[in-house]
């Protein structure tokens, strides 16, 4: 085993994508992933890859297609404001059906919003990625670790289902620096045969296209059903998710990413208060780990969800989707790019569990923030 | 401060430019050789350019949850905006250590320990100009023991990138005159 | 005449009169011609020219409204062995997808576009475009365009004429046998220089659109004659090698030595630099 570095999240991120054969890195600058582009144009030279500044994120994300189309590993990084940028060529890659790593290291929206972390495009990474009918699969690292060990699985995943893979971090998990033990190096061999390349044809074989283009509709329907059918694959075999004293949990908090962290710190504390709460904590966002939370509905013991997040509540609903009336789910949260406090969490989990069964479920999605106001002593 | 080996967290706070998340490196890079659990969030964005710089840093025996330290154990402050923002905030019973030749004002808090030193006068005086962060280090350690002491050196050579081993030297001379004072 | 074998043997689906067959087919026979067409890999746009991926008997991309130059990008730096073209209308091009022109442009992209200019968007049925002409009626400029509300005509190679990074910005038409040999030449030389290395070559093809326009083919050509060729002057707008240079890196090292010069100079006799004349036109 390597030996341990201390690293950011955006570099360690980078050096994986490096260690697991990317080719090509296309970018353009944005807090807080900067680091991801700086790491690349310092070492993608060295190892013979290419890396571009391009003019805007719509031609970065259009630079991937082409690459991607020539049979690349590629990887394109921004945060919010260019993901969105980003919409259309993502949209394009999965109707071409081309392979391609993108991250979002989140930032607080809409509009140009502000620079600290959130977890505010979790609709976006998972409903709306782009216009049409398509998935882009979400990986969600809550770690240093986890940035760099979900790079590899993400090319993976991109080549062996000719998908998008995006990994949706934040600012907090960018910036921030933990001890990671980096991975080896993957071998040739784990690079995936891609016959459909545009490598030219050498005289010796028919064109190939790579195009989103169908202008009959039974045929594009053709399409997008076998593509949904790559996607059924995906949700029964790629479903990730880590579960936390859950067990003899009555109060089960569901959070990804940064906001996972702070919910196992509350945990902790409450645990030595005799508060039986535990975590589940999604990997995937999409596919969704319906099978993690269903198999903890199952045990009978949970009586309560909290969907922790950091937005006015997206992930909640497709914990409520999976839940489905059968306890009640609450929310809360922090938007805007602030990061909630373990001590906050543990407010949420204290007034849940004290309001006991017979009180209303879910107050909303702005009550993690009117409560949290309301622990302030101002206005909700 | 009931178990610093078990858990620190600490807030390093000053201008842009100061070397405030070098110092912070310094600890996190002590955490590392120490195997220890440990955590190093900046400060990031616009003020970074000549405004307040942060650092947050946890040293810890278990997984760290957030990285953000909202309540320090102890609290480096090496200019006055940031010891006015931070001081109230430092859990009782914590440390906090300032700079006094940037910072004319002094700490109302009876429930922690307080450090004035003059970091920057006294790296100045020494030709140790811009070395006040690792003096701060210095200082810190004498009175928290955040880690071995052989530990605290080989950090420092850690955090020094290869290409800057000329500084090297004059760090060292730093951290001692820290470490030394009283 | 049989179909070059850099075209499929797919019969074209464009309108009478189009002259976008026969831009396809001097592509396809320039690369025949330079043995080129097994590594050529070509990206089509968004426009009247979308589906050419059938046509081109290489592989090919399909790239979103005016990205191909993002997206040849994309190939050329995954795969610089292999000859890489953009082929896209005034809309896609000059419109959308300028940005992405210029900065291809500018970075000297080895790639080589084709640029079909007709003053109007086709695929949509006859909308202005950038390069539509003052005064000319358009669905979207039924009184004529306007330059008080419209602004003014791009034009395309001498704006990218004016970039390090061109080797070739030529503009050429097809408006009868003479000339489309002269646009052969021209397409020919372009692909020649990406194969060494030369630079980013572009050639503007002057072009019609009978059906949009609402003139037979023989009015269109007419038209183009009388209205766009004056506005949009065929000529060799900047070329590198005919300038003696061995390609742009060369040629850049040049204007700027020379630019420093006229500087020093014009300090010495106390006026403010002012920009070099002497680029082709």
């Amino acid at each position: 085993m390597s030996e341990k570095v201390l690293m950011k999240g955006n570099e360690a991120l980078a050096e994986a994508a490096l260690r697991a054969g990317c080719d090509c890195f296309f970018g353009y600058p944005i807090t807080p992933q900067t680091e991801v582009a700086a790491y690349m144009a310092r070492r993608m030279p060295k190892v013979g890859g290419v890396y571009l500044q391009a003019e805007s994120e719509i031609a970065a994300i259009n630079m991937i297609y082409g690459a991607s189309a020539a049979g690349a590993r590629v990887l394109t990084s921004s945060s919010s404001p260019g993901i969105s940028l980003k919409s259309e060529g993502i949209s394009y890659l999965a109707g071409a059906d081309l392979p391609a790593v993108i991250i979002n290291v989140q930032r607080g929206g809409p509009g140009l919003g502000g620079i600290q972390p959130s977890q505010a495009d979790y609709w976006q990474a998972t409903r709306a990625m782009g216009h049409g009918d398509f998935h882009v699969t979400v990986l969600a690292p809550s770690t240093v670790q986890e940035m760099c060990d979900l790079v590899a699985l993400a090319f993976d995943l991109a080549d062996r289902y000719r998908t998008q893979v995006m990994i949706l971090a934040d600012g907090l998990l960018g910036q921030m620096m933990e001890p990671v033990v980096l991975p080896e190096p993957a071998g040739a061999d784990a690079r995936a045969d891609k016959p459909w390349a545009l490598t030219g044809t050498g005289g010796v074989r028919p064109g190939n296209v790579a195009n989103s283009l169908c202008l009959v509709a039974d045929n594009l329907e053709a399409r997008n059903v076998e593509r949904f059918r790559r996607y059924e694959v995906i949700r029964d075999s790629e479903q990730r998710a880590e579960t936390y004293l859950v067990d003899d949990a009555e109060t089960v908090i569901v959070a990804f990413g940064a906001c996972a962290r702070v919910a196992k710190s509350a945990i902790d504390t409450l645990r030595r208060d005799g508060v039986a709460v535990g975590l589940i904590r999604p990997i995937t966002l999409w596919p969704w780990p319906a099978d993690a939370i269903n198999a903890v509905l199952d045990g009978g013991v949970v009586r309560r969800m909290l969907s922790v997040e950091m937005s006015m509540g997206q992930m909640i609903d497709d914990v409520k989707l999976t839940v489905n009336g059968r306890i009640p789910v609450d929310f809360f949260g922090r938007s805007g790019g602030v990061v909630p406090t373990p001590a906050e969490v543990e407010g949420a989990v204290r007034r849940l569990v004290d309001a006991g069964d017979g009180a209303p479920a879910a107050a909303g999605v702005t009550a993690g923030v009117a409560a949290h106001n309301a622990n302030n002593g101002k206005e909700a | 401060m009931s178990d610093i080996r078990s858990e620190i967290r600490l807030l390093l706070a000053g201008f842009g430019g100061q070397g405030i998340l070098f110092a912070g490196k310094v600890v996190a890079y002590a955490g590392l050789i120490e195997d220890r659990e440990l955590s190093w969030l900046p400060s990031y964005g616009p003020e970074m350019r000549g405004g307040t710089a942060n650092c947050s840093v946890t040293l810890a025996s278990s997984p760290i949850g957030s990285p953000l330290v909202t309540e320090p154990d102890v609290l480096v402050a090496m200019n006055r905006p940031s010891l006015e923002k931070y001081a109230p905030i430092v859990r009782p019973g914590g440390v906090i250590v300032y700079d006094s030749s940037l910072i004319d004002t002094m700490p109302v808090r009876d429930d922690v320990q307080i450090y004035d030193v003059p970091a920057t006068g006294i790296t100045s005086e020494q030709d140790l100009g811009g070395l006040a962060n690792v003096l701060m280090v210095g200082k810190l350690w004498r009175e928290t023991q955040f880690c071995a002491e052989d530990t605290l050196t080989a950090a420092l050579e850690k955090a020094i990138p290869a290409r800057k081993a000329h500084l090297l030297e004059p760090n060292l001379r730093a951290l001692k005159l820290g470490k030394s004072y009283v | 005449m049989g179909r070059p074998g850099g075209l499929t043997d797919k019969p074209f689906s464009y309108c009478p009169g189009c002259t976008h067959g026969i831009v396809h087919r001097l592509v396809a026979e320039s690369l025949d011609e330079l043995e080129l067409t097994g590594r050529t890999i070509g990206v089509v746009p968004v426009g009247c020219s979308v589906t050419a991926y059938e046509f081109f008997n290489c592989d090919m991309a399909q790239a979103a409204h005016g990205r191909a130059p993002a997206v040849a990008t994309g190939i050329k730096r995954a795969r610089p062995d292999n000859i890489v073209f953009a082929y896209q209308g005034d809309g896609d091009l000059a419109a959308i997808g300028t940005a992405e022109t210029v900065h291809a442009a500018a970075r000297g992209e080895q790639i080589t576009v084709i640029f079909i200019n007709n003053a109007i968007y086709g695929m949509t049925g006859g909308q202005m475009a950038p390069t539509s002409l003052p005064a000319q009626i358009t669905q979207t400029s039924p009184y004529g365009r306007d330059p008080q509300v419209a602004g003014y005509p791009l034009r395309v190679v001498e704006m990218l004429s004016t970039l390090d990074g061109v080797a070739l910005a030529q503009r050429v038409t097809v408006d009868g046998p003479r000339n489309i040999r002269a646009a052969k030449r021209a397409i020919k030389k372009a692909f020649e220089y990406q194969r060494d290395g030369v630079g980013y070559s572009i050639i503007e093809v002057v072009s019609t659109c009978p059906t949009n326009w609402g003139l037979s083919p023989a009015a269109a050509l007419d038209w183009l004659r009388q209205n766009m060729l004056p506005y949009y002057p065929p000529g060799v707008y900047r070329d590198v090698v005919a300038d003696g240079h061995a390609d742009i890196a060369q040629a850049a090292a040049a204007r700027r030595a020379e630019l420093a010069e006229q500087a020093t100079g014009n300090a010495s006799a106390g006026q403010p630099a002012r920009r070099g004349g002497g680029d082709a036109a």
